[in-house]
């Protein structure tokens, strides 16, 4: 359906250079919580209306290096991701250090798995 | 030079909706500018844990107050492919016809704001005007003013009857030749070039490094639109965008002015060829899979990303809204500006921060 | 100067472009989505409308037979009215006036029995 490419942390920042020099434009990075198996992070590029998307699945608690260096605009999407999951990067350009939508205080991550009582109907 | 720092919004006169900028200032000059988000964040991504895949629609319909049909679209679309749903052809005609209605009322609403953000108090009131007709065809043929409610999964749930065609054409003429009374205004007068040319530039390249979408992007002279992707009837009625090459804001707004009037032509190709049929499809089962879909709206490129396990709640909806993507172009334009300009700037990227924050 | 002239003659002889409004209202469109109205007497109590509901407004009680609607809550997307299998939801095309309180809809039908009790 979603024709990915792999990708492991290590190869995260040298990706992107390589992507920024080849002119593909960002359009955005989606993180999505797989439970027990930890992350998985979306890499999404364009390059003349073509779509490449990079997966890159991680453990909890991992700090990925960000990419904000190379793409100054993942900078917004990285504070949310850290936001709504509380996946750390390190080196944001602008790092908000999850205030970007919560208060400094709150701590508990809103966008990881609850689960949800089915109701019977 | 001492250096200021002054707030800029949440509340602020030219903003319909709260954004913060906290914009450093050396005497009347912008040197930095950091944004603050957060105050309408609704977390309806979230959503997709409590709602099933159909009673989404309804939510993301209301991610936007302004595009709610093409939010509905972009994610009926993503669901159809995961199920493998083929979709009538009338159907995609009117989808077509209600998502380029959409984007006109939408640029005309913009327009009426931004000439309001540089004091033209009477041009907002013409455009909004002409905007009030477009409102009426959509009340008339969906049943509701703004949040449309018109796309289901497999296709839609209004047909158009041949009467109601052959109004929405008159309609869209008598828009159209208002509209062009309005051009000489907007495009062409002394005070609004004055306002607008040359302010918040952005470069061919910083547009697309920055990973600026839609009318940002097409003003600094990349033709790019979501529509050239054919989603919905575009792979039929075959689509050329409109591109300008100053990046200021006035090429922005020269972008979106013409670009409601090819929306119009769009809608009136699109009712001369509206095929007979079906318009919607029986769909059956529950998603599994995931895939990602864009479509164009108003503002930009909106990229969904949906992941569906097999039960009847999607695992996760992801919503790029182009607002999101056209932020940092506007921290990178409103360094070196004047302070008197920022509002015009904020504006020109057409700002929907309700959207951002989801 | 002389644009100006032909626009404020043009204005000066043109209908106005605003209502008179509590005199002259607009109105809407036939089709409109504006109040949910039901009529109990043949309503099932299926539920079918709770649980399309994408706002969750709706609760049905089939053994009490009683049909609540929030109507605050309500966003009139109709969804409810199509997947009714009995036909007994409808919309109008007045919108609800203003209120200064927050309502619920409430009705009480008569439930259908089930088979067996309806044969004793």
């Amino acid at each position: 359906m979603l024709e990915t490419i792999p990708l492991s942390l290590d190869q995260v920042a040298a990706v992107a250079k390589e992507c920024f020099d080849d002119g593909w434009r960002q359009v955005t990075m989606s993180a999505v919580d797989c439970g027990e198996a930890g992350f998985e992070i979306f890499y999404h590029y364009d390059k003349d209306l073509v779509m490449r998307h990079y997966r890159l699945s991680i453990p909890k608690e991992t700090v990925v290096p960000s990419i904000s260096p190379v793409y100054f605009c993942a900078l917004l999407i990285e504070n949310e991701i850290r936001d709504q999951f509380g996946i750390c990067f390190s080196d944001i350009v602008l790092d908000f250090g999850g205030a970007l939508y919560l208060e400094a205080e709150v701590r508990a991550m809103p966008f990881c798995k609850v689960s949800v009582a089915e109701k019977q109907s | 030079m001492a250096r200021t720092i002054l707030p800029f919004g949440p509340q602020h006169p030219v903003l319909p909706e709260p954004l913060h900028l906290k914009l450093t200032i050396e005497d009347e000059t912008v040197v930095e500018a950091l944004p603050t988000l957060g105050y309408v964040h609704r977390g309806l991504e979230k959503l997709c844990e409590v709602r099933d895949f159909n009673q989404m629609i309804q939510i993301v319909e209301r991610v936007c107050g302004i595009c709610s049909c093409l939010h509905a679209l972009c994610y009926c679309e993503g669901v159809e492919q995961i199920m493998g749903v083929e979709v009538p052809r009338r159907a995609k005609y009117l989808r077509t016809i209600w998502g380029e209605l959409h984007r006109v009322h939408s640029h005309l609403l913009w327009l009426g704001l931004f000439a309001d953000a540089f004091g033209f108090e009477s041009l907002f009131m013409q455009f909004w005007r002409v905007r009030e007709r477009i409102m009426d065809i959509m009340e008339a043929t969906c049943g509701n003013r703004v949040v449309v409610s018109v796309n289901v999964i497999g296709g839609v749930r209004r047909d158009l009857t041949p009467e109601q065609c052959k109004w929405i054409e008159e309609q869209v003429a008598i828009a159209e030749k208002e509209i062009r009374q309005l051009s000489s205004t907007i495009l062409n007068d002394y005070t609004v070039k004055k306002r607008c040319c040359g302010k918040g530039v952005l470069t061919k390249d910083q547009a697309y490094q920055l990973g600026a979408v839609g009318p940002m992007l097409r003003g600094s002279g990349w033709a790019q639109d979501a529509r050239q992707t054919g989603y919905a009837a575009f792979g039929e009625l075959g689509f050329e965008p409109i591109v300008e090459y100053d990046g200021d804001s006035y090429a922005r707004s020269a972008v979106r002015f013409r670009e409601t009037l090819q929306s119009l032509d769009i809608v009136r190709l699109a009712i001369a060829r509206l095929p007979e049929g079906e318009i919607a499809s029986k769909v059956k089962g529950k998603p599994q899979g995931e895939t990602v879909t864009r479509v164009e709206q108003p503002r930009g490129e909106l990229m969904y990303y949906l992941k569906a396990d097999g039960s009847k709640h999607m695992d996760r909806v992801r919503i790029r809204t182009p607002t999101f993507a056209n932020i940092p172009p506007l921290l990178a334009m409103l360094p070196g500006c004047e302070l008197a300009d920022v509002p015009v700037i904020v504006l020109s990227i057409d700002p929907c921060i309700s959207c951002t924050e989801r | 100067m002389f644009n100006m002239t032909k626009n404020v003659v043009a204005n000066l002889f043109s209908k106005s472009s605003t209502r008179l409004y509590p005199i002259a209202v607009r109105g809407h469109f036939e089709g409109f989505r504006g109040t949910l109205h039901i009529n109990i007497d043949e309503c099932i109590f299926c539920r079918t409308c709770m649980i399309k509901c994408p706002s969750q407004c709706i609760a049905v009680d089939n053994k009490a037979g009683t049909w609540t609607c929030e109507a605050m809550s309500c966003v009139y997307c109709g969804v409810c009215v199509d997947v009714c299998p009995t036909g007994c939801l409808s919309m109008s095309k007045e919108h609800r006036p203003v209120a200064t309180e927050k309502q619920t809809m409430a009705y009480q039908g008569v439930p259908k029995k089930k088979k067996k009790e309806a044969a004793e």
